[in-house]
């Protein structure tokens, strides 16, 4: 029984978390091209959840299909390449959070069609389920669509691959809870959450051995047509966050709980 | 593709909970599209999804709108993205829908956006806010995780909107039979290729999130560092943390270095989980209060906080990021002492 898989990333870059973000007209981020950027925290997640399935399943390929600037994601690469192996395919475009997701999923699914080799019969489309720049979660159902794939999973944490060739899926639901599912297996695309995986390290010999595919990859990659129909953003603002800090120094701890309690029962 | 607002046609898309009534977050998108009728002047339409649609129409049959449509039967019990999606199209076609209200619930998130591609619309998520303002109708959500926000409009139709919860106040008009028609979906086999076997808590022991708790406690990865004494007091922590959220009735949340570090094997809370943790890569949840104790409050975990209306932290650092603008109090003082101190007023 074949029961290798053909994993497909999809992850963008963001802007590194720790950098202050300024909106600009366009909408953009001020110095957009020059803030530190990261692969999206879920997508990176989807993609070492990718690398461990693959390991588990002899025959397994795993592809990360990004839609990013490509000198951007050259610099996100020089790490992300030494974390797990793939195979790079790239979309020239840009990774701003104001794009549309329609435009977005229209691009990546134009290039997971156009995968040399790809088996859609053994496919499952890995993503994170948000960005960290739109945030929306949208992107991957319409992924998902365009590839007909109708078996579709959002926030997942859990993916096993069970002896009968089923997939037995835990996804986040309200209240701290997980849906449990079970798929009869492949084609299925999910949406990451955070996994159960910690980031691997950095391995120098994988990032070599992803480096053959990264840098033609890079080369070719075309650029994506995003129109963003009809779109008009009105506004985008920083909010007022900053707030008049009252700080509180050298009380004792039995009068900090009082004021505590009054404060939570108040 | 037409976008006069005097041409909409208003579809709000709900669905049942596993116990068969609506959620909170349903009830505040029908306050939504009870306002965004009136300013439409349109009559709108009910479209609900679920095994027994037909019982929670009537639960809402006052809400004023002029249609009830439902797609119900056992295979529209669970949330499931193939036979979800397939409802939920059928009946934005049946509505002939151009704007579609939605609760940004787990259900409605996963199959939605599906449904705007196969529609050839567009799909806004997590929603604060939709009201028509110069001749348009214009949506709120925030971009980059919380940390900007913005107004937008779009001309491409259908229009799917998924307001998150506290976008608006909540519906609680009376219960009113309707007449309700029902829309028909074929199941072939190839959406059942999944099965749906139930939900269950993703931690253990006692359930500690609560979403619809007054307060959120945040615990931060101070709790299981070496305390003043030399010693790490995990135990004590576990101990304190889940007294103040139990006495309390919190709801409790996390920063990422506190979960993370059960993944490289040091002292930790046994009882947290990825699940628990609030930030950019973690929940923004929505409570009125919130303490946050052994947490730096750096930007990537506060970006989490973006709902919280009153903060309050405790912290030994008087230079934490609490104290930059941050929270309202910053109280500089050991946790272990000022929680051991709050269970027990809470005893009182
Ligand atoms: C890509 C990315 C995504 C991220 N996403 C998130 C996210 O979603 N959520 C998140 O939280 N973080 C996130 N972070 C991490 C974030 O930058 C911080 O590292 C993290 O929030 C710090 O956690 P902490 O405040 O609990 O721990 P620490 O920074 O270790 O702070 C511990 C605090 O405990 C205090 N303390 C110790 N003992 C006591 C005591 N007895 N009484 C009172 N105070 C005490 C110390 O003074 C200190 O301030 C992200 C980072 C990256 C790079």
């Amino acid at each position: 029984m074949s029961d290798y898989y053909h994993i497909v990333v999809c992850g963008g870059i963001a802007p590194d978390p720790l950098q202050t973000l300024e909106p600009v007209a366009g909408p953009a981020l001020k110095n957009e091209l020059m803030l530190p950027a990261v692969l999206d925290p879920w997508a990176a997640h989807a993609l070492f959840e990718a690398a461990h399935l693959a390991r588990s399943a002899p025959g397994s390929r795993v592809w990360l299909v990004s839609l990013s600037p490509k000198a951007k994601l050259q610099q996100v690469m020089m790490t992300i390449a030494q974390k797990a192996p793939f195979e790079l395919v790239v979309v020239d475009g840009p990774s701003s959070g104001f794009t549309d997701s329609f435009d977005v999923a229209a691009a990546i699914a134009g290039a997971i069609e156009n995968i040399a080799g790809l088996d859609r019969s053994r496919l499952l489309v890995f993503g994170g389920w948000e960005s960290a720049a739109r945030g929306a979660g949208t992107t991957m159902q319409m992924v998902g669509e365009r590839l007909g794939i109708m078996d579709q999973f959002q926030g997942v944490d859990e993916l096993k691959a069970e002896a009968d060739g089923s997939l037995a899926i835990l996804e986040r639901i309200e209240g701290g809870r997980h849906q449990v599912s079970r798929c009869a297996g492949p084609p299925a695309l999910l949406g990451w959450a955070t996994g159960s995986l910690p980031e691997p390290p950095n391995q120098p010999q994988i990032g070599m051995a992803n480096m053959r595919t990264i840098m033609p990859s890079l080369q070719r990659a075309k650029p994506a047509a995003l129109p963003g129909d009809g779109i008009v953003f009105r506004k985008v603002a920083l909010p007022r966050q900053q707030r008049d800090t009252r700080v509180v120094k050298d009380l004792p701890a039995d009068a900090v709980a009082k004021e505590i309690v009054e404060w939570i029962r108040g | 593709m037409d976008s006069g607002v005097n041409m909409e046609r208003l579809l709000l898309l709900l669905h049942a909970d596993e116990s068969g009534s609506l959620p909170k977050v349903a009830l505040e998108c029908i306050e939504s599209a009870r306002t965004l009728g009136g300013q439409l002047d349109a009559a709108w339409t009910v479209g609900l999804v679920g095994g027994q649609a037909g019982a929670a129409a009537a639960a809402i049959g006052s809400c004023g709108a002029a249609r009830f449509l439902a797609v119900e039967g056992p295979d529209f019990d669970a949330p499931r993205y193939a036979t979800d999606a397939a409802a939920a199209e059928a009946l934005c076609l049946k509505a002939d829908a151009t704007l579609v209200l939605a609760p940004a619930t787990s259900r409605w998130m996963r199959a939605l956006p599906g449904v705007a591609q196969r529609l050839g619309g567009r799909v806004d998520t997590h929603v604060v806010g939709v009201s028509v303002q110069d001749g348009a109708i214009e949506i709120q959500r925030w971009y980059y995780r919380q940390r900007m926000e913005a107004v937008l409009t779009r001309a491409a139709r259908p229009w799917i909107v998924l307001a998150d919860p506290g976008a608006s106040e909540a519906w609680g008009g009376a219960p009113q039979e309707v007449s309700v028609e029902t829309v028909s979906v074929e199941v072939p086999e190839s959406l059942r290729r999944t099965t749906v076997i139930g939900a269950r808590a993703a931690e253990s022991g006692a359930q500690t999130i609560r979403p619809d708790a007054a307060l959120l406690f945040v615990a931060g990865a101070g709790w299981t560092k070496k305390q003043k004494d030399g010693q790490v007091r995990a135990q004590e922590a576990s101990e304190l943390i889940l007294d103040i959220v139990r006495k309390a009735q919190a709801s409790l949340g996390s920063s990422k270095s506190l979960v993370d570090l059960a993944g490289e094997g040091q002292a930790v809370l046994p009882f947290l989980t990825h699940l628990h943790q609030v930030g950019q890569t973690g929940s923004t949840p929505r409570h009125p209060k919130g303490l946050a104790t052994c947490c730096h409050g750096e930007e990537p975990h506060v970006v989490g906080w973006r709902f919280i209306n009153e903060r309050r932290a405790v912290n030994l650092d008087p230079n934490c990021g609490w104290a930059r603008g941050k929270a309202d109090v910053l109280y500089v003082a050991d946790a272990f002492e000022v929680v051991r101190k709050v269970n027990e007023l809470l005893d009182a």
